[in-house]
């Protein structure tokens, strides 16, 4: 295949300007999910530790093997909500090699609010768990959490994707034979009690870990039975009297290692059948990324310049380079995994539609996963483009995106607005894995867009002035502004988290191969392409 | 008579190192074998190799007459005995003989002038050599004990001849002390042993060991290779030898060796003998303090460091000797060259009392910049049947501060697993001031013990190195590749790994590291084997067993017997109480290692499914 050539010029003002504004984006990134990591106030970590229990990512670290990635999603989830008082929503989430299978780790930080579930909290377990049941990852749940976050009750419990889609989620999952496993280090209460109850094999921490439908407190309450925490829910009695709990651990440490040796047991070897290469760095360097980038999202860039940095030796084979160009579309590999990229390159036309429908196509036939890189301000408008079917041109891309049997991967690596954001595989469309660059904007159109469309279906709009028109427009504008910003949408889940642009092949790397864990169909069966 | 063939009734080691010269000369070679040995290189190396035995040396090695078969059946000219087993047995000399064969060691005769102690000490002592002063005769008064201490000169040591341990013992260091000292130990040997003779010694304050080879032919002439100093022992057994002798000026040599060769000529010597002196090195190497001990009859274990200043085979010498040639060279053709030093590598574990250590040698490796005399190699067994020692190390370089480094650093550098070696030991000791300065005495090594045992835990560089080495080699996939991989922030360097037995969790450098393919999950330091691993859940625990020490009833019964009364120490595994149920009889066994803190049942006691029987607290 040949390497993509680069235009850039490295000296320019512009590669400069935009170099230093992209690597401040990511600075920030760095400093938000730093800050994030660290959980509950110094406090709270403090009396955790005090307690003898290890921190929440100690946990993950020890659980992980020697060296192990830890492909984290979610670490900004909730942020900016409840008062920024629930970093990462309260739960670490993130796939790792455990006794070499990559699996799904979801660890409760009890540090934060006792580990109880906000509505994010629950949107979060519930996203680890849709990621591990499409990808066949076994289930690790390192739970130490207090139950529903009672204030948010109406928010977190009576849903079809609230609380109780956490046990349905291990039954489905058990029932496919992903394994589901639960560590108790910690509380374990009420609805919480079913994680451990629910899973394949269960581990306590004496001491520490209690499982109880209902607490000391209630039990008194309800029937006037007095009764400690441990005798109620603790080691003693679920490891030996009601068989609630498989294994007892002796801290938090020992626990870990036998969950460890529980996954040894499995039995499943990642036996991925299509044929991956030995893997070669992109020829051109990475950090170019940050000057390739504009400051601003309204203008257009050469996305080729982005693959060439992504893909195994820069090296790309396009298809239908001359038709269609303004949605790049060409076999490339990373980490040595085949992938087929879909990638913007300008406002989406029928025949970039077409090519990208024929492309999906062509990549299901093949069994190669799908990548798409997001950077699009929406399908073209016009009398000309309605007339000749752009609609159902974008129907028949949409339809592609939405049935391909491969595993699909997103990465938002500038505007995603509008029906572009469907055509390009948006959350809605479930890729695998949803990544934002920092520099990523999402909403239904540009913020100018919407305050203009507000401002003439105003009633007044015919006889504002221009400042009174501006008045109007303006927050507006900032609304989207607001919404549309990275953070807002990572902190809802819209995405899986936001990357540093320099580490978008690795996390494609590994998530790609986590995807390899499950079956990849033969055959696709497509939705009915309107001709 | 010319020797075409040559068996070694010997093993390991020496039976190698001989075979080595005698192929050199172009000897062919016999080797002799127990059970336990059928797979040793000296049987493969050898041209022939004759079973005389199961693996007990007195059932083997010692067995005169399935040697003498062995040398009949495989037409072998002559016997070398190496040393140990029957190379110092007169009687075995005098059969080999007997059966028209030669024998590659001392004249029987020799061998047993030499063997009496007291009769070789008299000898000497007749011949002009100094013996270690002291009174051993049966006049016990006072007065005469005085005099002969007074002879001996001061400090002397009274010695109850019953006596043992240290007790009945006195040192003494004026005449005007002496009565009362003699009082005193008499006293004690009386009332501890029953009986209050006593000897009188001279008290060596500061001894080193020394020794002189020397060789002797059939025609009388009798030559020294110089001394040796073997003064680094522990309870006697020698640890590293060096030659020259630190501090040995050329007038103490030339009168030490001029007194070794004396003595073989005392005993018509031929052939190999070391005379082994004690000296008195508080006030540096004096000829009037260094004394006759004993004379060994055969090639010693240490010839190596004469071999290597001196630039002879000494094999070659015993085997020209025994063929009745006369010495390869005259005394004056002899010269020291540089300094050379000796370790013994011995399968023990310094760490635990020095207990021997057995078993398969799974991972051996010795440095190549030295000369290693091993009698094993990787994949061979460490028996308990015979001496522990896995090889000698033996370096030769200008300086003794030299040779002493380059022991050590090859000491260090000795891979042995999972047998413990004392490795670690040597290269401690080699290493210590004391010794490089040369200031050392046969009490060296009980003295700084502590200084000189390996490390109990595993030191900085050792956890570095197991951590690298437990994190997965590059395959090409990126969840082994991407070592430490965080999202949006640095890898992480964090690498949990246990090291002998014990979890660590280490910070490594991964950008900078190379991994190094390993055999085996052992990281080699200093001599040290440390084995790594991922951490066990077993260990994690802070103890085997991980058991809170419940003993519970399996089933409803009743109590049969119980084993243990409440206190009693009890290991995992140990039988605490029988319980009969459904016809069957249940032992129940202690889950860990602990104290018997609660017992609430006794035979006889009816039980429920559950119901605690017996609570253990473990070891903290």
């Amino acid at each position: 295949m040949p390497p993509i050539h680069t235009m850039i010029d490295r000296t320019s003002d512009g590669f400069k300007a935009n170099e230093a504004h992209n690597r401040g984006l990511a600075e920030e990134l760095r400093q938000r999910v730093a800050t994030a990591a660290l959980g509950g106030s110094e406090r709270h970590r403090e009396r955790h530790v005090a307690r003898g229990k290890l921190l929440p990512r100690d946990r993950v670290q020890r659980l992980l093997d020697p060296g192990s990635p830890f492909l984290e999603i979610g670490q900004l989830a909730a942020g900016g909500m409840y008062e920024d008082k629930a970093p990462g929503a309260g739960l670490i989430v993130g796939i790792g090699r455990v006794s070499g299978r990559e699996c799904m780790i979801v660890a409760h930080d009890a540090t934060v609010k006792g580990g109880a579930y906000f509505p994010m909290t629950v949107k979060k377990h519930l996203r680890a768990q849709e990621i591990a049941w499409e990808n066949c990852l076994p289930c690790i749940y390192l739970v130490d959490s207090g139950g529903a976050n009672l204030p948010h009750q109406s928010e977190v419990f009576p849903d079809r994707d609230h609380f109780g889609r956490i046990f349905y989620n291990q039954a489905q999952m058990s029932a496919a034979s992903i394994p589901q496993i639960a560590c108790v280090m910690g509380s374990c209460t009420a609805g919480g009690a079913y994680v451990p109850a629910m899973s394949d094999e269960t581990v306590i921490v004496r001491s520490q870990g209690t499982i109880f439908l209902a607490g000391p407190p209630l039990v008194k309450a309800a029937t006037g039975e007095t009764i400690s925490a441990e005798e109620l829910g603790g080691a003693e009695t679920h490891g030996r009297r009601s068989g609630v709990v498989d294994h007892v651990a002796e801290n938090d440490e020992h626990a870990l290692m036998i969950v460890r040796d529980i996954v040894a047991t499995l039995n499943r070897a990642k036996k991925p059948d299509i044929q991956i290469a030995a893997p070669s760095p992109p020829l051109l360097d990475v950090t170019e990324l940050y000057g390739i980038v504009p400051q601003d999202v309204r203008t257009p860039y050469e996305v080729r310049e982005v693959i060439a940095r992504i893909v195994d030796g820069s090296e790309l084979q396009e298809f239908k380079p001359l038709y269609g160009s303004t949605l790049v579309c060409g076999f490339a590999r990373i980490w040595g995994i085949p992938v087929a990229i879909l990638a913007n390159n300008g406002v989406l036309f029928s025949e970039s539609a077409l090519k990208g429908a024929h492309f999906i196509q062509l990549a299901c036939q093949r069994r190669i996963p799908l990548l798409f890189l997001q950077n699009i301000s929406g399908f073209m408008v016009g009398g000309k483009y309605e007339a000749e079917g752009i609609a159902k041109h974008g129907a028949k891309l949409v339809t592609a995106v939405a049935t391909a049997s491969v595993p699909k991967i997103t990465v938002l690596i500038g505007g995603s607005f509008g029906a572009g954001n469907y055509g390009m595989c948006g959350r809605a469309y479930q890729p695998r894995f949803l990544f934002s660059w920092p520099n990523a904007r999402i909403s239904v159109m540009g913020g100018e867009q919407a305050a203009a469309v507000l401002a003439s279906v105003h009633r007044d709009a015919e006889i504002w002035s221009t400042s009174e028109a501006e008045a109007f427009k303006a927050p507006v504008r900032q609304k989207y502004e607001d919404e549309g910003n990275p953070y807002y949408a990572t902190a809802r889940l819209w995405d899986d988290g936001v990357i540093d642009p320099v580490q978008t092949r690795d996390v494609l790397g590994l998530a790609f191969s986590a995807t390899l864990n499950a079956p990849i169909p033969e055959q696709a069966h497509f939705g009915l392409f309107r001709m | 008579m010319v020797i075409e063939s040559l068996l070694i009734a010997n093993r390991g080691e020496i039976a190698r190192r001989i075979i080595r010269t005698a192929r050199r000369l172009g000897l062919r070679t016999v080797a002799v074998y127990s059970d336990a040995d059928a797979a040793m290189p000296f049987v493969q190396e050898a041209d022939d190799a004759a079973r005389i035995g199961p693996a007990p040396a007195l059932e083997s090695y010692l067995r005169h007459d399935r040697i003498l078969e062995a040398a009949r059946r495989t037409g072998a000219q002559a016997i070398h005995p190496g040393y140990g087993f029957l190379s110092e047995n007169a009687d075995f000399a005098d059969a080999v003989i007997h059966d028209g064969l030669v024998w590659i060691g001392a004249p029987p005769a020799a061998i047993r002038a030499m063997g009496f102690k007291d009769a070789a000490k008299a000898r000497m002592t007749a011949a002009g050599v100094p013996v270690t002063p002291g009174y051993q005769g049966e006049d016990q008064d006072p007065a005469r004990l005085q005099r002969e201490a007074n002879v001996i000169g001061y400090p002397v040591l009274i010695k109850a001849i019953a006596g043992g341990g240290g007790k009945g013992m006195r040192r003494v260091d004026s005449a005007e002390d002496f009565p009362a000292a003699l009082a005193g130990c008499r006293r004690e040997a009386s009332s501890s042993f029953g009986n209050d003779r006593v000897l009188i010694e001279k008290y060596i304050q500061s001894p080193r060991h020394i020794e002189v080879q020397v060789f002797g032919d059939i025609y009388g002439n009798v030559v020294h290779l110089f001394e040796r100093d073997c003064s680094l022992q522990r309870r006697h057994q020698k640890i590293i030898e060096e030659a020259p002798a630190p501090g040995m000026d050329e007038a103490t040599r030339a009168a030490v060796c001029r007194a070794a060769v004396r003595a073989a000529q005392a005993v018509d010597y031929v052939g190999a003998g070391t005379i082994e002196f004690i000296a008195d090195a508080s006030e540096g190497l004096h000829a009037d303090r260094i004394w006759f001990m004993e004379m060994n009859t055969r090639l010693q274990v240490e010839h190596p460091v004469t071999e290597a200043i001196t630039g002879q085979d000494l094999v070659e010498w015993q085997i020209r000797v025994a063929s009745g040639e006369p010495l390869p060279l005259r005394q004056e053709d002899l010269s020291i060259n540089g300094w050379a030093m000796e370790a013994r590598l011995y399968a023990e574990n310094p760490s635990n009392g020095f207990l021997p250590s057995t078993g398969k040698l799974r991972h051996l490796h010795f440095p190549r910049d030295l000369r290693v005399d091993s009698g094993v190699e990787e994949g061979n067994e460490v028996t308990a049947h015979y001496d522990p020692m896995i090889a000698k190390l033996v370096s030769h370089a200008g300086s003794r501060r030299l040779a002493a480094r380059q022991l050590a650093d090859a000491a260090a550098k000795v891979e042995i697993w999972p047998v413990h070696s004392n490795a670690a030991f040597l290269a401690r000791t080699l290493r210590h001031p004391q010794f490089v300065a040369a200031t050392m005495d046969t009490n060296f090594i009980e003295r700084h013990l502590t200084a000189l045992l390996p490390p109990a835990e595993p030191q900085e560089q050792v956890l570095h190195a197991a951590a690298v080495a437990i994190i997965p080699k590059q395959t090409g996939d990126p969840w082994t590749d991407l070592t430490g991989f965080r999202v949006n922030a640095q890898a992480s360097r964090q690498v949990s790994v246990e090291v002998a037995g014990k979890p660590y969790v280490v910070e490594v450098d991964l950008d900078h590291e190379e991994q190094v393919e390993r055999s085996i999950d052992v990281i080699f330091a200093e001599g040290v084997a440390w084995p790594f691993s991922l951490p066990r859940a077993e260990h994690a625990a802070g103890g085997p067993g991980s058991s809170d020490g419940l003993v519970v009833a399996p089933m409803p019964g009743t109590v049969t017997a119980v084993s243990v009364s409440k206190g009693d120490h009890v290991g995992p595994g140990d039988p605490l109480l029988t319980v009969e149920s459904m016809k069957m009889e249940q032992t129940l066994r202690a889950p860990l290692d602990g104290r018997v803190v609660e017992l609430r049942v006794t035979p006889g006691t009816q039980v429920v499914e559950g119901a605690l029987l017996l609570r253990i607290e473990g070891k903290t």
